[in-house]
């Protein structure tokens, strides 16, 4: 049979990888006096995972790397070697080490071979030097004659009575055997007890059998290698002649009747330990869930056929009121149900898509466990709020975002023991990381009681990058935001830790585009507070419908800050086509909806329409429409699936009246507010805004 | 056909022993650990039984122990999945009941080699 085992990889790398996440957990948690049993038995378990995909699956290397950390594992779950932090060490780096070859399996690359064998290496040392104290005995087979006997073999087989509650079919066995060559069976019934005294479930015969052909010794032992303990067996070539030859005893003989059953009575002594074992399991893990592995396309699917449902229901409702309502009050009924189980099948089925944070919690003790000891700091990582869950696609890409301000903290914010010390704090500095929802989104909160942000410091790089101007007075939350232009960076030392002061504009963008925003609240001396708020799926958005002319589109609401009526006094009309709108102390590029999107009809005033302030990438602009509509949420639908990208478009959806509405993207239309090329967007604003002044 | 009752904590293994034997025309009941097993094992009489040893919840050897309890799976062929680490699960599971095992790695050949052996 031809399979092609490539087609279980995919399955088997996100298994591992998930098994390797347990071990991380499980050895950074591991309490080193306690020597928890059950703990290493879960980091054993997975490793041993591990190792049998990758031996089936054809990865020799890893299935090999593995096999030493197993070992030594095994040695400790046995109580064999203790538990040091030396030991703890060399595992987790073998994990990272093993999440490398992994990752260079899957992507069909070649791994870091002298790493792999620098630890394999390190592993090795450890498990021959101050190792186990019991050695494991290798199989007790004793290597038998290879010779094959030219005569044939004389096999005495006798089992056990018990030999048929094994499972095992002396028939089968037989059968096997004549496979090899020509079998002659003689059964010897004389055990036979009579009818009344026969137990069924016993086996009371024994055989001699003869088998004739090149066959050599290892060749019938294998075949009765899963009864040899169960039975006596002899095997002893044929001698020239019909004589049967003198029985040559078997090293791998059992001893008399006594020892046989010996494992059966100690059986319900073992089994009763065992159950406790397994109730000491699930008293210690209560929450431990099971969960399901879904195809993330089938569950997109099925969100799109909700939102179709969606949609019939939000026109069934509009029907519904323009309707005779006397006569239709059970129609509205039924609608009202509709509504609510539609909300509910919605509900269920994102729900599917919703994993804990916890998935991206959980790398953060290992990080903040290795970090804080690279640059000699003392921190106390608290994660709270892990069980609050998010979309997939959400969570897989505020992992980055989350990595880089944590490094912060640990970077920028916590100062060294000795300088907290000198300001009156405690000397370990506390890292909080913590989620929770509120009013349909999610909140992750990045807390550290460190050094907080330095205004002076950071006003002071804002003007030499001339992002601020001389005697400009700005607020602290202004202050706080510089650090997220592009290129900003106070760090006087540029360290490995928290790269180069590219990553804060980067941060900003990633959760923006994700729908979500990121605030800083900071006090020197007493710590930072970064709080990241997100939708709680890309699938359904918070939408602000507006028009312009006939078309309906549709702004996010997070995008929105504010909608104004205009006030001609403050329109600033410039060089070109631009525009730019004088709000408050801000001076803002206003864009017209009709123009970008080529509206036939003409503007109307802009005293007549409205400005909807809306903020993109850090930056303000204003959208100029008709007439504000309602707010409802949207289903999503890509455009680029079902037509083409379209800048400053970021997908469409369908609204009650059956009507096809475009869902704008502030982002793209911010970088349409374009500027000549060569010069800064910054340079050209203050340019824009000295004309107008 | 044949039905088999295969149990493996991993999802890899799993696809592939079923996709595996169901390739051979076996008809195959997946279980994730032995708990799950033995539930399926109960509402359903599979003809043989695979069963990985080191699970959670339950482990195979505790998983063949209880399988042999029920009058249905008195005598049925139970296969254990070991790894040549693991000599001392050999013995253990024989102790408990198991027909035989074998050792991993494995590859589908292996597999079904074995399986018509015992099922014939």
């Amino acid at each position: 049979m031809n399979v092609d085992l490539s087609q279980f990889h995919a399955v088997f790398f996100e298994e591992s990888f998930e098994g390797l996440d347990i071990m991380e957990q499980g050895l950074l948690n591991l309490d080193l006096d306690a020597g928890d049993e059950e703990a290493i038995n879960t980091i054993f378990r997975a490793a041993h995972s591990i190792k049998g995909g990758a031996g089936t699956f054809g990865f020799a290397a890893i299935s090999e790397f593995t096999h030493d950390m197993e070992t030594l594992l095994d040695e400790m779950r046995s109580g064999r070697r203790a538990v040091t932090r030396a030991s703890v060490d060399l595992l987790l780096e073998a994990t990272d080490v093993l999440r490398e070859m992994l990752i260079a399996a899957q992507g069909g690359d070649t791994h870091d071979q002298d790493k792999v064998t620098s630890t394999k290496t390190r592993i090795k040392t450890l498990l021959s030097t101050n190792g186990a104290t019991i050695q494991i005995s290798s199989e007790g087979v004793p290597s038998p004659g290879q010779n094959s006997a030219g005569q044939g073999w004389h096999i005495r087989f006798h089992p056990e009575p018990h030999l048929l509650k094994t499972g095992n079919d002396p028939v089968r066995l037989f059968r096997e055997l004549a496979s090899l060559g020509e079998l002659e069976i003689r059964a010897d019934a004389s055990q036979l007890p009579s009818l009344e005294t026969l137990d069924p479930e016993q086996c009371y015969l024994k055989w001699e059998l003869e088998l004739k052909g090149e066959v050599t010794e290892p060749e019938i032992r294998e075949v009765f290698a899963w009864v040899e303990d169960d039975c006596l067996l002899e095997i002893a070539p044929i001698a020239g002649g019909d004589e049967p030859s003198p029985v040559i005893p078997s090293p791998i003989e059992p001893g008399p009747v006594e020892e046989t059953t010996a494992p059966a009575t100690q059986a319900p002594e073992g089994e009763g330990e065992r159950r406790t074992g397994s109730e000491r399991r699930k008293a210690a893990n209560p929450a431990e869930g099971s969960s399901i592995r879904v195809n993330i396309d089938k569950i997109d699917a099925l969100i799109n056929v909700v939102g179709e449902l969606v949609i019939t229901q939000s026109m069934l409702n509009q029907f519904g009121e323009n309707s005779d309502i006397d006569k239709f009050d059970e129609l509205r009924e039924g609608l009202a149900q509709l509504a609510r189980n539609t909300r509910e099948i919605q509900e269920a089925v994102l729900g599917i898509r919703m994993l804990p944070i916890s998935f991206s919690f959980n790398r953060f003790p290992r990080l903040v466990r290795d970090l804080s000891a690279k640059m000699g700091k003392k921190v106390e990582l608290r994660l709270s709020g892990e069980q609050t869950e998010l979309d997939k696609t959400v969570l897989e890409k505020i992992g980055d975002p989350l990595v880089h301000l944590v490094r912060n903290s640990l970077d920028h914010g916590i100062e060294t023991p000795e300088k907290r010390l000198a300001a009156g704090k405690p000397e370990t500095g506390m890292l909080h990381l913590n989620a929770y929802h509120e009013g349909g989104n999610i909140v992750i909160e990045i807390r550290d009681d460190g050094a907080g942000l330095n205004k002076v410091k950071i006003l002071d790089r804002a003007k030499e990058r001339g992002l601020v101007r001389e005697g400009e007075e700005l607020s602290d939350e202004q202050i706080h935001d510089l650090i997220f232009q592009p290129g900003f960076s106070t760090a006087e030392v540029v360290s490995d830790v928290s790269g180069r002061g590219v990553g804060m504009d980067v941060v900003r963008r990633n959760i923006h585009d994700l729908g979500g925003m990121v605030e800083i609240r900071s006090k020197e001396g007493e710590g930072s507070t970064f709080t990241i708020r997100l939708p709680l799926t890309l699938a359904i958005l918070d939408g602000q419908l507006v028009r312009v002319g006939e078309q309906i589109y549709v702004i996010p609401l997070v995008n929105i800050i504010e909608s104004i009526q205009v006030n001609t006094q403050n329109l600033c009309p410039v060089a070109g086509k631009s525009e730019l709108y004088r709000l408050r102390d801000d001076y803002l590029p206003i864009l017209r909806l009709r123009r970008i999107f080529n509206i036939n009809g003409e503007d109307i005033p802009l005293e007549q329409g409205l400005l909807v302030i809306v903020e993109g990438d850090g930056q303000k602009i204003g959208l100029f429409v008709d007439e504000l509509l309602g707010q409802q949420q949207v289903v999503i639908k890509s455009l680029e699936t079902n037509y083409k990208r379209i800048a400053g478009l970021s997908g469409a959806t369908i609204l009650g009246s059956g009507a096809v509405s475009l869902i704008l993207d502030v982002s793209g239309l911010v970088a349409l507010t374009r500027y000549p090329p060569g010069e800064t967007r910054q340079a050209w604003l203050e340019n824009l805004q000295r004309q107008a002044a | 056909m044949a039905s088999i009752l295969a149990v493996d904590d991993s999802a890899s293994m799993r696809q592939m022993v079923s996709f595996t034997l169901k390739g051979a025309g076996y008809e195959v009941i997946q279980a994730v650990d032995g708990q799950d097993a033995l539930s399926k094992a109960a509402s359903a009489k599979a003809d043989l039984v695979l069963t990985d040893v080191n699970m959670p919840k339950m482990d195979g050897i505790t998983l063949v122990r209880e399988l042999r309890k029920l009058p249905n799976y008195k005598f049925t062929p139970i296969l254990m999945l070991t790894t040549e680490s693991q000599a001392e699960k050999k013995t253990e599971g024989k102790a408990a009941g198991a027909t035989g095992w074998m050792v991993k790695p494995f590859n589908p050949d292996q597999l079904l080699a074995t399986i018509k052996k015992v099922l014939g």
